[in-house]
């Protein structure tokens, strides 16, 4: 009964920037529709300078983060799953509102959205093992090569698959080490706004993740050309753009993942081909035999 | 209101007239008219200090939180970097301080954008008094000034035979600029005439080189008295006021600015002589250094922007009107990979 009488909630989300949720510097919003038209909320719609910032808190958590052990960093991303699967019944109403699926497939992309999480908490201490080791050398040398990462990364997140996608764009990024802005889905972006908010109530140092819902078109070019950010993920830039955000991303050699032709079947094993992209390979020469 | 109407102090009878006497320090140790007899006791310096109009504290606030909102874009902007930069005293006052970091920042104080010869040379390199020879040699003659500060900085806390020598010294390494600390023990517990002698005695030490008086406003607790160092420091010579060494918070805040440079401003209308003003610490943002320049040009005109007139005490702001201006000139945001590390 006293669910009719309630004065409904409006919600307008703030941005996901340093560990702190600000609303954007231009004070833009803009309204998020579900599958249908309907009203859902209204999220805060990021501007270049909100990229600026992000990019400034994202370098500056950058040396904390790389230098965690792989270990610790795989605990911390676990626990960003604990902390999800208990909002899951909140990621199932966005994610069935956002992308107009029924309960039962809501639930299913939201399990597969943690199983991938975890997936890539695991991740964080076996690919030295992978995609590092000893190299035989000619010489009285103990020659061994690491994974390092890359540094800030700049994420546009699939614009359809508004958390299973994110997921699988983000938690890479994440895993090897790599500090990271987000760019949302624009049509979709609640998900990523919990996601937001269990980053934040989770053991991530601020400034980690830092999530940006707009205008990936808007924000992808100031991002691509920005001096201070080491790699860019293409995935939700508009089509007839990624190739110009590519050319702008040369200007301070970036490393740049391409987008794909279609967005793709996310519940795909991802294999390694999202984490390597945002790897550096330090190799090592130590002196032997003296 | 311009304090003119202290003038009125003028009229007070004479124990002694100033001008009769012959001796230089002596003669340099009276103000300029029409404040010639403020200084004459303790209980005359006192009584004008104190009888100096109070400071509205929350108007203050509230004044600077307002010119703090001005938007400066596009031409203003890349204008307000360029006069910014030429303002900046580049500073380093660690312990650490080596010959070698004094050298790699008078370089960078030539050219702080070496990828673009527009971009100008800053105003100082601010260093202690012992490495100002180096920095000296190091800039030649560059135009770039070599600031030391001396008199036991930061705390003030020597006898003043040292903090005489230690200016001495400074000046004597090649410093054309000396920032002495005032004797904040003696300020706050009322001896105002000591304060007054001492920085009149340094100002005698400094010979040619300028004067810049630092009043560590941090310390003075309220903006009463921060209006009050401001013209003990006026009266007494200094070329400059400067409101911290950077070594205690809060430092330059805008409030403290606003009072200072009212008193410059009032010091200006009742003597005709124009006083500098130079905020240090805490100024770390191309957007602080463009607030204190919009609250020059509101407060005291555009006389004093000019780097003779006004000065940042600042290292790391000098970075971030680097990559402010580079932005500017790329159309892109820049990083701090594009900058100095100093």
């Amino acid at each position: 009964m006293i669910g009719n009488d309630r004065l409904a909630v409006r919600k307008t989300y703030k941005l996901y920037v340093n560990g702190t949720f600000p609303r954007s510097e231009s004070g833009r919003t803009y309204e998020v529709s579900d599958a249908k038209g309907h009203f859902l909320a209204n999220a805060a719609w990021a501007s270049r300078k909100d990229a600026r910032d992000a990019v400034v808190a994202a370098r500056g958590a950058f040396a904390k983060w790389s230098a965690a052990t792989a270990y610790n960093r795989g605990q911390v991303l676990y626990r960003v799953a604990e902390v999800m699967e208990g909002r899951h019944a909140q990621f199932c109403e966005e994610v069935a509102a956002g992308e107009g699926l029924s309960a039962s497939k809501a639930r299913a992309a939201v399990d597969a959205a943690i199983d991938r999480w975890v997936w890539y908490a695991g991740w964080t201490d076996k690919l030295a093992a992978v995609l590092g080791g000893a190299n035989p050398v000619a010489g009285p040398y103990f020659d061994f090569s690491t994974p390092e990462p890359t540094g800030v990364v700049a994420v546009l997140a699939p614009q359809q698959s508004s958390l299973l996608g994110l997921v699988s764009v983000l938690a890479p990024v994440l895993a090897t080490g790599n500090t990271a802005v987000v760019v949302t889905s624009k049509e979709r972006p609640l998900p990523a706004v919990t996601l937001g908010e269990v980053l934040a109530t989770s053991d991530v140092p601020g400034g980690v993740v830092n999530l940006l819902t707009g205008d990936a078109e808007e924000l992808g070019t100031w991002l691509a050309e920005h001096a201070d950010v080491d790699a860019i993920d293409l995935t939700g830039a508009p089509a007839n753009r990624a190739m110009e955000f590519e050319r702008e991303a040369a200007g301070t050699i970036k490393r740049v993942l391409r987008p794909p032709a279609a967005e793709p079947d996310w519940t795909a094993d991802p294999g390694l081909a999202r984490m390597t992209p945002f790897l550096e390979t330090k190799t090592v020469w130590h002196p032997i035999g003296l | 209101m311009p304090l003119s109407a202290q003038g009125r102090m003028s009229g007070m009878t004479h124990v002694l007239d100033p001008d009769a006497l012959s001796d230089d320090a002596r003669a340099l140790s009276v103000p300029l008219p029409p404040y010639r007899d403020v200084t004459r006791s303790d209980s005359a310096f006192r009584a004008f200090l104190h009888g100096l109009p109070g400071v509205d504290q929350v108007g203050a606030e509230a004044r600077v939180a307002q010119l703090g909102t001005r938007s400066i874009k596009t031409t203003s902007k890349a204008w307000a970097i360029d006069t910014a930069i030429s303002m900046v005293d580049l500073t380093t006052l660690e312990g650490a301080d080596t010959p070698g970091k004094v050298r790699s920042l008078a370089a960078k104080a030539k050219s702080p954008d070496p990828t673009d010869p527009t971009c100008p040379r800053v105003a100082a390199v601010c260093v202690y008094g012992d490495l100002a020879g180096v920095a000296r040699e190091a800039l030649g003659d560059s135009g770039v000034h070599v600031a030391a500060v001396a008199t036991a900085f930061p705390s003030g806390r020597a006898s003043r035979a040292v903090k005489l020598a230690d200016v001495r010294d400074a000046v004597q390494n090649g410093a054309d600029e000396i920032d002495m600390v005032i004797d904040r023990g003696a300020f706050l517990s009322g001896r105002y005439l000591e304060v007054y002698e001492e920085i009149v005695a340094v100002k005698e030490a400094c010979g040619d080189a300028h004067l810049k008086v630092i009043l560590e406003t941090g310390e003075l607790v309220t903006l009463d008295n921060v209006r009050r160092a401001s013209w003990i420091a006026m009266l007494a010579g200094g070329d400059f006021i400067k409101t911290s060494t950077g070594k205690v918070s809060p430092a330059a805040t805008l409030p403290v600015g606003l009072v200072m440079l009212e008193a410059v401003r009032d010091f200006r209308a009742a003597t005709g002589r124009q006083i500098g003003f130079k905020p240090a610490g805490g100024i770390r943002t191309t957007k602080d250094a463009i607030k204190h320049l919009v609250l020059i040009n509101e407060t005291v005109g555009p006389d004093w922007l000019h780097a003779d007139w006004f000065r940042f005490g600042a290292s790391s702001l000098l970075n971030d009107l680097l990559l402010q201006r580079q932005k500017l000139r790329t159309g892109h945001y820049s990083g701090p990979d594009h900058v100095t590390v100093d």
